[in-house]
């Protein structure tokens, strides 16, 4: 009897096993799967007679090109679909032209987003501050973040302010702008990419290919503006924001910290984060799950007087 | 117990196999520039800077740094995220029929969204301006400077160091 259960938990570790590795290879080889899918059915669509060469190519093509999805994008087009992204937002927002505190937000950010799992991106990390009042933040894909002087405003400390902008990288990091863009327009993209391969566009391509880029673009301003990332989506910046302060030496409560002051200073029905996030209440329950309770930040002397200085507080 | 042992050899196979496909294996850069770096950290000093498209092989890998050669000989560490296994056409004419066959290693350098899509977009939104986008793009902090703005504000990073 023993034996027999021995034997049997056997054959479960077994399963288990196969089952495993057919999961592995299932998850995978997705795209592939679509691929070959697509593939055999043309084929034998082609050989019943039931459609011509042509249109079996056409098959193919179109079934490679649904098979792709934003994780397709090349870092070089995610660079591009960018800095229109950028452009759209600095249109809307006017710059705020003052080279030192800019030159402090690049310094503190791009130094942060060595510690992220992404500190490489096509173009590199760039910061620039925004002369608005609104409590505000955007991160175009690739690395470009704008953050308008109504959120520095929140952060009483550097830590506070590197949480604002570790949550922006945590955005570029996990793609989230990317995800926005509606799959009908990179299937688009991409059959326009399948047919040409190697050769230069011609005009109508080039046209179905940059409105499939002012798609893009639209999707992903009109999420980040009007309807915000989902609420997942936040909460993997909001764990990223805490990875990235961690790995880099600063206090993760900082992001707790300047959540407390955003709620003082959020007013209700605002178009700004009051809109696109969820309330600091919230956030601030799911960051207690890896920072556990909070504490408040202790900010050595040198530091403090370093973010007075630099975010013109001190004049 | 003899699955039990067929089972760690197959583990141990794999973890030999994923070890050997990670060294020797050829990746390009893809991204616009990537310093080699002689450590693997990066505050680590760069040795030279690498473009979009260069291939490397790939000899040893530590966490998310991987040891390089690049073809001119010169070694060093780059961080996993400046890399692909994907091999890199610069320009449509390097594009040859054996490597056309795998396309799906390939990625086309300028091809999809590129810099014509973008000025056909200017064309058709003459009120957006990129003046602002060219500009942030320009800032760029120089390692030894993120290294003293850490210092400088006593700010030290988490165990295991710089990634």
């Amino acid at each position: 009897m023993s034996l027999r259960i021995i034997s049997n938990f056997k054959s479960q570790i077994l399963n288990s096993w196969i089952l495993g590795i057919f999961f592995f290879a299932a998850v995978t080889c997705r795209a592939q799967l679509l691929d070959a899918l697509s593939d055999i059915g043309a084929e034998i669509g082609k050989q019943t007679g039931a459609i011509s060469d042509k249109e079996a190519a056409s098959i193919k093509k179109a079934g490679k090109a649904l098979g792709k999805t934003f994780e397709s994008i090349t870092p070089e087009q995610e660079y591009y679909i960018g800095r229109t992204v950028g452009a759209v937002i600095v249109n809307k927002y006017r710059p705020y032209d003052n080279e030192a505190e800019n030159h402090y937000l690049n310094a503190l950010g791009q130094t942060l987003a060595q510690f992220s799992d992404k500190p490489e991106t096509f173009g590199g990390y760039h910061f620039l501050m925004m002369d608005s009042n609104e409590i505000n933040a955007f991160s175009a894909p690739g690395g470009l973040i704008f953050i308008s002087r109504g959120m520095v405003n929140c952060c009483k400390n550097e830590d506070a302010l590197a949480a604002v902008l570790a949550h922006e990288i945590g955005h570029v990091e996990h793609q989230h702008g990317l995800q926005a863009i509606k799959n009908s327009r990179l299937t688009t993209a991409f059959t326009v990419l399948a047919t040409e391969g190697a050769k230069n566009f011609g005009g109508s391509d080039m046209a179905q290919l940059t409105e499939a880029f002012e798609g893009s673009i639209n999707d992903i301003t009109s999420t980040m503006m009007n309807s915000g990332y989902s609420r997942g989506c936040e909460r993997e910046a909001d764990k990223s924001a805490v990875e990235i302060m961690r790995n880099a030496g600063y206090d993760p409560n900082g992001l707790v910290a300047m959540l407390l002051e955003m709620k003082k200073q959020l007013k209700p029905g605002g178009l700004d984060f009051a809109k696109t996030h969820p309330s600091p209440d919230s956030r601030i329950e799911d960051i207690s799950q890896w920072t556990g309770n909070y504490e408040p930040v202790k900010m050595p002397i040198k530091r403090q007087a370093r973010f007075l200085k630099e975010t013109g507080r001190n004049q | 117990m003899k699955l039990f042992l067929s089972a760690f050899i197959c583990a141990l196979l794999l973890v030999f196999s994923a070890w050997a496909a990670e060294s020797g294996r050829m990746m390009s850069v893809q991204v616009k520039t990537s310093p080699l770096r002689e450590t693997p950290s990066f505050v680590g000093k760069a040795v030279s800077t690498l473009s979009y498209g260069d291939r490397v092989e790939v000899s040893a890998t530590q966490g998310v740094w991987a040891r390089v050669r690049t073809s001119s000989g010169t070694t060093g560490w780059m961080h996993n995220s400046a890399l692909t296994t994907q091999r890199i056409v610069l320009k449509s004419g390097q594009e040859t029929a054996q490597t056309r066959a795998s396309r799906d290693e390939l990625a086309l350098a300028g091809k999809g969204f590129n810099s014509d899509v973008e000025a056909e977009f200017k064309k058709s939104h003459r009120n957006i301006d990129f003046t602002w986008i060219d500009k942030m793009e320009k800032i760029k902090i120089p390692p030894n400077e993120m290294e003293a703005f850490l210092k400088e504000g006593g700010v030290a990073p988490g165990e295991g160091g710089a990634r």
